[in-house]
Order: C-alpha cells, then structure tokens, then sequence
C-alpha cells in the first residue's frame, strides 16, 4: 500500500503535467510549443543514431573529461593550498578575485589562445568549474579539527598516511560541495562553448535547429541537455552517499544524542 | 584583576592587527607577483602578444574604458539583468518554498517534478529565449530567472524543513495564526537559509545575464566581449572581461555584506558559542 503511495505521490504531478500539456496542445496549431507524442517521435528520430554518435558522444566525452580534470587539480590544488599557510595567504585574494569572473566571458579568451578545437572546450571548463572545488577544498582542509590534528601528530602519523586516514576524509564533505557547484558550472560550459565556437556537439546541434526554426528538433536537444543534467545529479548523488556514508551517519547520531 | 585582563586583550588585540596586516601585505604580494608574470610573459615573447597583451596595457585600456559612458551604459544593462531577474526569482522562490514547504501533501507530490526541473542547464533555454525574445533584455531575464530560483527554492524547502518541531507546536497552542506562525517562527528559521540560497543564486545570476550576452546578443558587458572579440580588439576583450571580474567581485562583497546584516541576530554571525 505505502509502495502505492509513494508511487502515486512520485509520479502524480508529472503525470497531470504531461497531460495538462497534451490537452492544451491537441488542437493548437502552435508553432513553438510542440504536442508531447510529437516530441517524444522527434527525439528518438533525432538522437537515437548517427547523431548519438556525432554529437551526442562528443559533448559528453569532453564534459567528463573536464569535470574529471577538475575534480583532481581541484582537490590537488586545494589541499597543496590550504595546508601551507603562507601559500594561502599568498593566493586568497587573488583566487577571490579568479573566482568572482563569470567563466563564459572565458570562452572567447581560451578561444583566442588555444583555438577552436577539444582542448579549448576542456580548458574552458575546467577554468570555469574549478574554483567551487577549490575553494572549498581549501576550506575544509584548513577548517581540520586540531584535536584529530594534534592526535595525528602525537602518533606520528606522517606523510601519506595522514592525507589518506586525516587530510582528505576531513575534507571531503566541503568537496563534495564543491564538487556538486562545479557539475553544473561545468554542463552550462560545455553548451557554451560548443555554441560559440564548434561543428559538432549538443550546443552546436541545438542552436543549428534553432536558426532552421526546426523547434520540435530544438525541443529535442533542450530535453536531452535536461537529461544530462539529471543523469549528472543522479551519479553525484549516489557517489556522494557512497563517499558520505560516515558523514551523514554521524550527523544522524549526533542530531539523535 | 580588572587591569590585568585588559592588558592581555590589548596585547592579543595588537597581535591580531598585526597578523592581520601581515596577511593583507603577503596577499597584495600574491596579486603583484600575479600581474608582474602576466606583464612579462609577452614581454619575454613566451606568448604573443595579439594572443595575450601585457597587464599594463590591458590596465590602460580599462581605465580608458571608465571614463566612456557607453562601458557604463552596458555594465548597466548586466547589473539591470542580473538585479531584475534575481530579484523576481528570489521572491517567487520565496513564496513558493513557503507553500510547497508548509504542507506534507505539497513536499511530496513536488518532490520529483523539482528535482527533475532543477538540474536541467538553463543554457539550454537559450534558443527558446531568442526565438521568444531575441537580443533583449528580456532574453537574459529568462535565463538569469530559470537559474537563480532553483538555487533559493531548495533552500527555502531546507529551511522551512529545518523548523524546530517544538516551537511551532508551541506556537500552535498558543493559538497563532497560519500567518504568524509563517512571520515568528518559520521565516527566522529559514532566514539563513534563504540567504544562502540568494548568496548562490547571485553568483549564478551574474553568470547568466553575461552568458546571454555573449551569446544571443542581449545588450552588456558579454555582448560587447563577444564584439571585441569578433572584431579583433584583443586589449579591449581582456580589459572588459577584467571589469566582468570586478564586478562578480563587488557582488559577492555585497551579499556577503547584507547577509551579514540580515542575520545580525543569529548565532552563526553573532559568534556566540551555541549551548
């Protein structure tokens, strides 16, 4: 009954959405708002096929190459800095301000530099989707409880050892913050990029549809950009409860004590 | 007794300047050793310099552009975007997190259209926007509104979820209205939230007003990068996009500064050790 439930309550305003939508849409003769079956036909027609190899793959291939990318030098760079004290002291306003440039004005710059090609769009989104990670690495590794800190020290515990068992465990849950910001910096980037400058690729294709006024087609590729968003959210949140068992477990003992 | 603790707080007072003058000093340092490398990189030939112009002429060509009121006129346009747009979505958000959020039934059945709506890249928004609007204003309203109330409605969902079981039963007892319960006891609880939610979404913002300009056309800041650019005005491009950082930079300082002073009483600004 309960499985019912959830189901109904899962599943419920999506469903009178949809349906909202086809009852609005059955008899109009809108030409930017295509009907629900028509859309579903265009989008396996479209990206079910060479197109899911041309373009769709691509993208992808680049968006998880940058976000790996950014994922390691963030959490690389971060540690490095937020262990030396000098170092971040060095940075922090200079970073503050890195920071603080909205990343697609990058695109043109990185265009400029590197050329249209694969490494321009990895290098715009890891310029781009980098700081959330790095910033909060910094964060967490500085913000380490001296107790544990000391207690380290006290047994000795050095060099790999202490990022392994104290640095990086301590941090992670500011990362995985981070790490969450820079997701979806980094999918904005990579449909930017594509669309400034690039023959092949999701951004690319959408925009191409768009000047055609091919709109079922352009709905196409806005619901598949929305699935790549979705699909990232998923496999983060599930990594994060992987990486976060013992964080969310202690918050939970701790709210319950 | 009286005297001597005085003296310890003046000496740790002075400490604490002093550190902290030393710490503004090594960070000035970090951001002239920063400009000193990008000065001499062309200089030195490592990079040409029609790829990357040395920082001074980058600076000149941004103090030129302070004093040209047609830069002033497109930063206006941005700040117009992004004050407009955040401002519209944090209120919807608003509103709509209080209702969604008061009511079982609402969480529940909102629960998997939100998470299913939120993650979708609002870039991909921007070829409906320019068949909807083309380059207006109204363009990167769009955008910069799909962003930001995503990231103050989950928030703002946080927030009234956050709401001290005790206190609002507490509440209901003594016969509080539905209004002011919302007023005294679920607003001052979600506050920091939502607060963090417009902190985010202001970043966010920005991000997407410049986005549209680049790339539909919209009139600001982005739109005259990607006119620069196309016009091979490359000492230009890298001085407005400096002025793009400055003014990210102003907003973080100032949402840091009003969040500070919203949330004056909460313990979390206050510093007071929470018991």
């Amino acid at each position: 009954m309960t499985t019912v439930k959830n189901a109904l309550y899962a599943l419920g305003l999506p469903a009178a959405l949809v349906t909202l939508w086809w009852g609005l849409t059955i008899d109009s003769t809108s030409f930017y708002v295509p009907k629900p079956g028509q859309l579903a036909v265009t989008l396996w027609n479209e990206w079910v096929g060479e197109r899911f190899l041309t373009d769709f793959l691509p993208s992808v291939g680049r968006l998880t190459a940058g976000l790996v990318a950014t994922i390691l030098l963030g959490i690389l760079l971060g540690a490095l800095i937020g262990s030396v004290r000098w170092l971040r002291t060095l940075t922090e306003p200079l970073l503050e301000f890195l920071r603080a440039i909205p990343p697609p004005v990058l695109v043109p710059l990185l265009m400029l530099l590197i050329g249209i090609n694969n490494q321009m769009k990895v290098v715009v989104i890891i310029s781009g989707a980098i700081w959330p990670v790095l910033l909060n690495t910094v964060e967490g590794v500085r913000a380490i409880d001296t107790v544990l800190t000391n207690t380290c020290r006290s047994y000795r515990i050095g060099g790999l050892a202490r990022w392994k068992y104290l640095v990086l465990p301590s941090a992670s849950p500011q990362m995985m913050t981070g790490i969450r910001q820079s997701l979806s910096i980094g999918l904005i980037l990579m449909v930017i990029s594509e669309m400034f400058g690039s023959s092949s690729g999701l951004g690319f294709t959408i925009v191409l549809f768009q000047r055609a006024f091919a709109i079922p087609e352009m709905w196409s590729g806005i619901v598949v950009l929305g699935l790549i968003g979705i699909v990232l959210s998923v496999i983060f949140q599930v990594a994060e409860r992987r990486v976060l068992h013992w964080y969310h477990g202690l918050r939970k003992a701790q709210r319950d004590a | 007794m009286a005297t001597r603790s005085s003296t310890i707080s003046v000496t740790t007072k002075r400490r604490h300047r002093r550190a902290r003058a030393s710490s503004a000093l090594l960070g000035a340092a970090g951001i002239v050793l920063f400009l000193v490398a990008w000065e001499a990189v062309p200089r030195l030939g490592l990079v040409q310099e029609r790829f990357l112009p040395a920082a001074t002429t980058v600076i000149d060509r941004f103090v030129t552009y302070l004093f040209d009121s047609s830069f002033w006129a497109s930063a206006g346009h941005t700040m117009a975007a992004w004050g407009i747009g955040l401002a519209i979505s944090t209120i919807a958000a608003i509103a709509a997190g209080l209702i969604i959020g008061s009511s079982t039934f609402l969480r529940r059945a909102t629960f998997t259209t939100i998470e299913f709506l939120r993650p979708i890249p609002s870039v991909a928004l921007i070829p409906l926007a320019v068949l909807l609007f083309g380059a207006e204003i109204k363009s990167s309203l769009l955008l910069v509104i799909y962003a930001s109330f995503w990231q103050v409605l989950i928030q703002v969902l946080y927030g009234v979820a956050d709401v001290d079981p005790v206190a609002y039963n507490t509440a209901r007892s003594f016969r509080m209205g539905r209004l002011a319960r919302i007023r005294y006891v679920v607003w001052p609880t979600a506050l920091p939230y939502i607060m963090t939610g417009i902190r985010l979404a202001s970043a966010v913002a920005l991000i997407l007003a410049i986005t549209a300009e680049l790339i539909i056309g919209s009139p600001g800041l982005g739109e005259q990068i990607a006119l620069t650019q196309s016009g091979n005005q490359v000492p230009e491009m890298y001085a407005l996009i400096l002025a793009t950082g400055f003014i990210g930079v102003l907003i973080n300082v100032v949402v840091r500064r009003v969040e500070r002073s919203v949330l004056a009483w909460h313990t979390s600004v206050r510093g007071e050790a929470v018991l």
